[in-house]
């Protein structure tokens, strides 16, 4: 039995501690707003945040996060720069198809805890993690500058 | 996709008239509606209105992130007099209403959704508006000329108000009018405004339901293990290990692979990859990359379908003072989308509920009947949002076996695929040669141009029924261009390559333009003239093509100095009845193609919500991007070698490009926008690398090596 304390709350989960956090987030506790894209650490679709720092959950273990703060996309809101993130995302209509946008939101979020006033150059350097197959990335650069109150190149 | 059926005016009106028959067959309210204390009633198959007021309208095409979810409601929503913000959009069942009528079926494809329901969606919303009308001049005991909806509100004279949720019930009784007056394009609200996507918000909370993100009761998890060469065929397994580890319920063998049913996903996987199975790997075992284009090449031996004949091309040819020609070469690609293959169904012996992402419902249903024998109304289908489809979801693979594995095992199970899987199991893109060859005359006008194309046919597989003497139209599709050219001969060979194809975004558009473009742009340089005013001087009788040309030349700055080691590319393309032209701005940087900025015009005629349009042109944009820089998809030993992102790649922020987009102001009927930009990309930039460093760049993806 792990303890994960997630968004705040504390759940006790029953699962193989080698078992990636991803699917004890989606299948055990059934928050499915993170989503599985490569299950390889090479998309970013998973992304959460461990301690505030964004991490693939696909290659995380249910151990390795035992006992850490987990943010997810349902919870992300509740931090300062998550809602500024979400209005931001809200305002340019960001999404397309939306599957990798939770990761998207997530790495966002990361880069404008520890860097409120990031240049193109740090943007591309915190997302660039991040796949989107709908290419919404013109958009996901101008609604960071936006939750960052930056102009974009 | 080109149009299968061109719909006339009539045949709108037509399926406007029989859609308000009442309750359609195959419609189901979500249990959510029959239990609560709401009363909902349906004027129509696309609206649903509850005595709460909620107005619910039907969707019937797939959102895989075009905003068809936005764009269809809003046709619906503008005659009938709803605000849109306040709507709730419901995905539609398999129904033959809501059949696609320029391709023949419930499918998502084609960039058809807007051009299909464009008339059909707003005859819906008005007739429902005059029912709710009659109700309640009905009600009033008032003429209904007197009466007027608004808003959700019908209003009569004296002040009288009924809102559509007290309406419903008696207007839903109401004879449908056969005519119905629609708005004149100058009155719409919604229609052509760009109105933010209503999917927005669960899209960013997590709230938003995918196929992988559906949970029933009692639901179990499933990984398959598939013949590592597509086509290949289960002879025995050893699944001893399996079946002792945590988690495991069952092991059943379907057609397609060996199925481990757990109870968590990762258990399955887990359990899955430990199987020990003997396969028989068919006639494609050997397969390569090099057989695929030894086999293309050999086609182009063979007699082509002609598409078109015109003048006398070897006439024109001896007669020329310049010849030249030049093969392009096109591999396959994967699709790719970010949520893998996956399915949820629950097959039991009276009736099955059936979950998740596809693009092509009636086929699903079809699919479903066969393998189950269940009747079609015994089946439920619910279709969720698509975590991209790009046509990948059109094959349905993944949902078949699903339902095998239910139906073995006897208990509601989702089926998840891996990436790995969901790379190596595609229906790809075909892979093309094209041979041109052209002449010129002493001016350097054009006098002939030839082309012949090799490439595997789709539709073969597909809609065997559309392919007519050896022409299969989706392989054809802007394949003729629009230069006035006296000789010509255009034509293709469908060649098998064992691989099996579907279709991919932009589907034969990519393949075709990626050759024409290219080699137009070849016919220029050779003429000495400028790619531009060589394009524009064979488009007299093109208006609209030389329009969106002019746009982009002017808006890119054509012909204005650029910084040392950048160069510009044009490109010119008519795709889904839209005309597009680009520019790309490239430099080379260690021996790699850059792209720093992409001016796009567009003329595609009326537009439902031009937000969406430009977040579709971006899109296609980094799609095609990715297939210039990337998009390969090789075989050996009858395997596809690619089988993660770290293989085939995908565009990542720091490669996107700027994008600036010049929509032309017209009344002419609705075009596509989903698709054609991806193909347009790669001539741009192919032919501004060649401005910059005098290489023909004509086999793709892209290498400067």
């Amino acid at each position: 039995m792990a303890r994960l304390t997630i968004n705040g709350k504390t759940r006790e989960v029953n699962a193989d501690p080698s078992t990636p956090l991803l699917w004890v987030i989606r299948d055990t506790l059934g928050m499915t707003g993170t989503k599985f894209g490569c299950g390889a650490q090479l998309c970013g679709a998973c992304t959460v945040l461990l301690d505030g720092v964004p991490v693939r959950s696909c290659g995380t273990s249910l151990s390795a996060a035992a006992g850490r703060k987990i943010t997810t996309i349902e919870g992300v809101g509740a931090t300062p720069a998550g809602k500024k993130v979400q209005q931001a995302w809200a305002e340019l209509d960001v999404p397309q198809c939306g599957y990798c946008q939770s990761g998207q939101i997530m790495s966002a979020t990361a880069l404008l805890t520890t860097n409120p006033n990031p240049t193109d150059a740090e943007i591309n350097g915190a997302m660039e993690g991040n796949i989107c197959r709908c290419g919404t990335y013109p958009r996901i650069r101008a609604a960071i500058h936006k939750a960052a109150g930056t102009k974009g190149a | 996709m080109t149009a299968l059926k061109n719909p006339s005016r009539r045949t709108f009106l037509k399926t406007g008239a029989a859609l308000g028959g009442g309750l359609v067959i195959g419609v189901q309210l979500p249990q959510a509606f029959a239990k609560a204390a709401v009363t909902t009633s349906m004027p129509n198959a696309w609206i649903r209105i509850g005595s709460d007021n909620t107005v619910t309208i039907l969707c019937a095409r797939s959102e895989m992130g075009q905003g068809v979810v936005m764009a269809l409601p809003t046709l619906v929503a503008e005659e009938l007099e709803v605000d849109i913000k306040k709507i709730k959009v419901d995905f539609a069942p398999p129904g033959e209403v809501y059949i696609n009528s320029m391709l023949g079926g419930q499918l998502t494809g084609g960039s058809t959704s807007v051009r299909d329901g464009y008339e059909k969606l707003r005859v819906a919303g008005a007739q429902a508006r005059v029912m709710l009308v009659q109700a309640a001049a009905d009600k009033w005991g008032v003429d209904a000329a007197k009466c007027k909806a608004a808003n959700g509100m019908v209003t009569g004279p004296g002040g009288k108000k009924a809102t559509y949720g007290q309406l419903a019930e008696a207007a839903s009784k109401l004879t449908p009018p056969k005519e119905v007056q629609l708005k004149d394009p100058s009155q719409f609200r919604y229609v052509g405004k760009p109105l933010k996507r209503l999917d927005t918000a669960g899209k960013i909370n997590g709230t938003a339901q995918f196929g992988i993100d559906v949970k029933l009761p009692g639901m179990l998890y499933a990984a398959l293990a598939q013949c590592p060469v597509i086509g290949g065929k289960v002879v025995s397994y050893d699944a001893a290990k399996a079946k002792s580890m945590p988690g495991v319920r069952q092991v059943v063998q379907i057609t397609d692979g060996v199925a481990v049913v757990a109870d968590s996903w990762w258990q399955a996987k887990q359990a899955r990859d430990t199987l020990n199975i003997t396969w028989d790997e068919g006639p494609n075992k050997s397969l390569s990359t090099a057989a695929v284009y030894q086999g293309l090449s050999e086609a182009m031996a063979k007699t082509a379908a002609q598409i078109r004949q015109q003048g006398d091309v070897a006439q024109a040819m001896s007669g020329a003072a310049k010849k030249l020609e030049a093969t392009y070469e096109m591999p396959f690609l994967s699709h790719s989308p970010m949520e893998p293959m996956n399915f949820t169904a629950d097959v039991r012996s009276d009736s099955a509920m059936l979950i998740g992402s596809i693009q092509f419902q009636q086929m699903a249903l079809g699919m479903a009947a066969a393998i189950t024998g269940l009747k079609p109304e015994q089946i439920t289908i619910k279709t969720t949002y698509l975590g991209g489809g790009f046509g990948r979801r059109i094959d349905l693979d993944y949902m078949a076996q699903a339902v095998e594995i239910s139906k073995a095992i006897g208990k509601p199970v989702k089926l998840v695929w891996t990436r790995e899987d969901d790379m190596t199991h595609d229906f790809y893109r075909p892979a093309s040669l094209t041979n041109m060859s052209g002449g010129l005359d002493a001016d350097g006008k054009p006098v002939a141009l030839s082309l012949k194309m090799s490439s595997p046919s789709v539709t073969t597989r597909l809609f065997p029924q559309i392919v007519k003497d050896g022409v299969d139209p989706l392989m054809t599709e802007a394949i003729l261009v629009p230069y006035d050219i006296a000789n010509q001969s255009v034509g293709t060979v469908i060649h098998d390559t064992g691989l099996r194809v579907g279709y991919l975004r932009s589907v034969s558009h990519a393949l075709n333009v990626f050759a024409n473009e290219s080699f137009i742009d070849e016919m220029a340089a050779a003429a000495g003239k400028d790619p531009y005013q060589f394009r524009r001087s064979l488009l007299d009788k093109q208006p609209r093509f030389r329009n969106v040309l002019d746009i982009a030349a002017d808006k890119a700055g054509w012909g204005k100095p650029l910084p040392a080691g950048r160069a510009r590319g044009i490109a010119l393309m008519e795709g889904y009845e839209t005309y597009m032209a680009q520019v790309a701005e490239v430099s080379v940087e260690g021996g790699a193609v850059k792209v720093h900025r992409v001016v796009i015009a567009v003329d595609l005629g009326r537009m439902v919500n031009p937000n969406i349009v430009e977040q579709q042109l971006e899109s296609n944009i980094v799609f095609g991007l990715t297939a210039l820089l990337y998009g390969n998809i090789t075989l050996k030993d009858g395997r596809v070698e690619q089988t993660n992102f770290n293989q085939f790649k995908l565009l990542r922020m720091p490669e996107t490009p700027k994008i600036e987009m010049h929509i032309v102001k017209s009344t002419e009927k609705p075009g596509g926008i989903g698709e054609p930009g991806m193909a347009l990309l790669p001539p741009a930039v192919a032919n501004a690398v060649y401005a910059l460093t005098g290489k023909r760049l004509r086999k793709m993806p892209f290498s400067l090596a």
